[in-house]
């Protein structure tokens, strides 16, 4: 039985332990969830970004304003009650444009995430389980892969193509960023394959696919929940940092980089233009490393003892 | 140890390798090619095209491509840009010492600020000072790159007008030591800011534990004065961690340094690969991933090889 999966006594002892004193079960993971929300700064940073979410998805229902529709009798409006951070250079809303751009840059971030970690846990499960030749190339894969600069590669993508659709985005960053997850299941599931409980598994006939699923992969979640947290605020910085460089999603479309892009050549007329767009990813990448800070914590428990 | 090194060096020639062939075929994948704005191009004849294809022996199967480009890049001759019209291997020279004058002050700068602000953090842990320091160094390190870099042009270089907004030095004028600091303050604090961050907390936390060690005891039982036992006994093990961060960090430098090149105009290898990939220039690209990759290898093994030699108790396997 793994430390993660839920500790189900038999009802037997369920009743024996309520007889002796009301000490209610608690699961790993409840406990983890009481320590979250322990964590201040973890808890606030959720609800940012829950916020900054709906706020994107019901972009329509709270701004009167479209998008991309120019509007040349407003253009660069300083903030004002209408246009609480004012208008671009060819007079759209910034606010507006802002909550559309969180759709994009919201869910290409966690969609590449996503991609990365499955692609991650495949890998570093076959290569941690199979090990001998399988480990040898993989690693070795990992290793070139590290070596390779993420943003080098992406803009040579960007340019070759013009621009990349949020979908080809994901895809890129995704298959440019499962290292980590890799090497972190890869180093958990070398160890966890010498447990008892996995060797008592296999003595009482369970296969290869039930041991991975049910016994490692369960054991070996918090870490890699962590670098999925910790990994989708890379990936938001790194598709901003794309589209800002012009290469990739296309205007009109609006993302927070290429917002920001816009900007780059009205920065004297409209400082708001360069301010407001970048805020929002700080917010959004703030918010996600604090909550990776707290699941890190809450998953961890031996972590916390050097910190806080 | 020598042996070590040896081994890892050796190791590293199969690993630039497949990295190299990774390189050549991406850019071999893409549509268009380099001769995309000939093809565009009505004016341009079918047989001159042929007669560019054969010149950049381009009709040549990829895999003799590959290795006409390697044998050729082991000595020396990394090919000829198709937008500048110059060796490759000039260009990146050119361009090379402004990329490693911005990213060697920014590395100075990173260690003159973050050890003593690391060291004061763990000293006084809790403090207001601690809280502030890791307050900011959290802020800094949520903060995009190119955003920090906007947001200092907005607010030094436009509102109060205090440095330039970009380039290596005031274009035409001679040579003058407080002008060209003055172009690289933007840049350095952009670049610095971030690593700062990250640097602060690697040593704050390695220096907490250190100071808990029994030997820091020892040293204060038999009567070191604090700031001894401090920076000879705590500080000294507790760098150690960081030696590898800055190691590992220097390519990172690189990278970021290309992002900071373009949004200051710093001629550097940043806007050179910028250029290139936005001209599909081949043999350009090619040579700056061959050096970023070679350099990224080589932190990696600098990395593992300081550790070792700095912690005895480290053994090389």
């Amino acid at each position: 039985m793994g430390i993660w999966t839920r500790a189900s006594a038999s009802p037997r002892a369920d009743a024996a332990l309520q007889g002796e004193a009301a000490v209610r079960q608690r699961g790993q993971w409840e406990m983890a969830f009481t320590r979250f929300m322990a964590h201040r700064l973890a808890v606030a940073g959720l609800i940012t970004l829950i916020a900054l979410a709906l706020l994107s998805a019901l972009a329509p229902a709270i701004s009167p304003y479209d998008p991309e529709k120019t509007a040349l009798h407003l253009i660069r409006e300083s903030p004002s009650a209408a246009h609480p951070m004012g208008t671009d250079g060819i007079g759209r809303d910034l606010a507006t444009r802002i909550l559309y751009g969180g759709r994009v840059s919201l869910s290409v971030g966690i969609a590449a995430m996503a991609v990365a970690i499955s692609l991650g846990t495949l890998v570093g499960g076959v290569a941690g389980f199979y090990g001998r030749w399988a480990d040898g190339i993989l690693m070795r894969v990992v290793d070139a892969m590290f070596s390779f600069p993420r943003l080098f590669v992406l803009i040579i993508l960007g340019s070759l193509f013009r621009g990349m659709s949020p979908a080809a985005i994901v895809v890129a960053l995704g298959v440019l960023s499962w290292m980590t997850t890799a090497r972190l299941v890869r180093a958990s599931f070398l160890s966890l394959k010498q447990r008892e409980f996995v060797e008592a598994a296999r003595c009482v006939g369970a296969g290869n696919w039930r041991i991975i699923f049910r016994h490692m992969l369960p054991n070996s979640l918090a870490p890699i929940i962590v670098a999925a947290t910790l990994g989708v605020a890379g990936a938001i910085i790194t598709e901003s940092t794309l589209s800002f460089l012009g290469l990739g999603v296309q205007p009109p479309t609006p993302t927070w980089g290429n917002m920001l892009q816009d900007a780059r050549d009205e920065l004297d007329r409209a400082p708001w233009l360069g301010i407001f767009p970048g805020l929002v990813i700080f917010l959004a990448v703030v918010s996600i490393n604090f909550i990776g800070d707290g699941l890190r914590d809450a998953l961890d428990p031996r972590h916390v003892i050097g910190r806080r | 140890m020598g042996r070590y090194v040896l081994r890892r060096l050796i190791q590293a020639i199969p690993l630039l390798l497949l990295i190299s062939v990774a390189s050549f075929a991406i850019l071999k994948a893409a549509p268009g090619g380099p001769l995309a704005a000939y093809e565009a191009n009505p004016d341009v004849r079918a047989e001159d095209l042929e007669r560019l294809r054969t010149a950049f022996g381009l009709d040549q199967p990829l895999p003799v491509q590959y290795l006409t480009w390697i044998t050729k890049f082991a000595v020396g001759d990394w090919g000829h840009s198709y937008a500048y019209h110059q060796p490759v291997l000039d260009l990146i020279l050119e361009r090379l010492p402004n990329t490693l004058y911005l990213m060697g002050t920014v590395f100075l700068t990173v260690l003159v600020l973050a050890i003593p602000i690391g060291l004061l953090t763990a000293l006084r842990q809790y403090s207001f000072f601690d809280h502030v320091v890791t307050g900011a160094t959290f802020a800094f390190l949520s903060t995009p790159t190119f955003w920090l870099g906007l947001l200092l042009i907005i607010v030094f270089g436009l509102q109060l007008g205090w440095f330039p907004l970009g380039g290596m030095a005031t274009p035409g004028a001679p040579f003058d030591l407080g002008d060209r600091l003055r172009h690289l303050v933007l840049p350095v604090a952009t670049l610095s800011l971030v690593q700062v961050g990250s640097h602060v907390r690697y040593l704050r936390a390695s220096m907490l534990e250190t100071i808990n060690q029994d030997y820091i005891r020892t040293a204060r039982a038999k009567g070191m004065p604090e700031r001894v036992v401090v920076l000879r006994h705590a500080l000294k093990n507790a760098a150690i961690p960081l030696v590898t961060v800055v190691a590992l960090d220097l390519p990172e430098i690189f990278v970021g340094a290309l992002v900071t090149e373009q949004i200051f105009g710093w001629p550097g290898m940043g806007r050179l690969f910028w250029d290139a990939a936005t001209r599909f220039d081949y043999p350009v690209l090619m040579g700056i991933l061959a050096v970023s990759s070679t350099l990224i290898v080589f932190a990696n093994l600098l990395a593992d090889v300081t550790y070792g030699y700095l912690d005895p108790r480290i053994r090389f396997a």
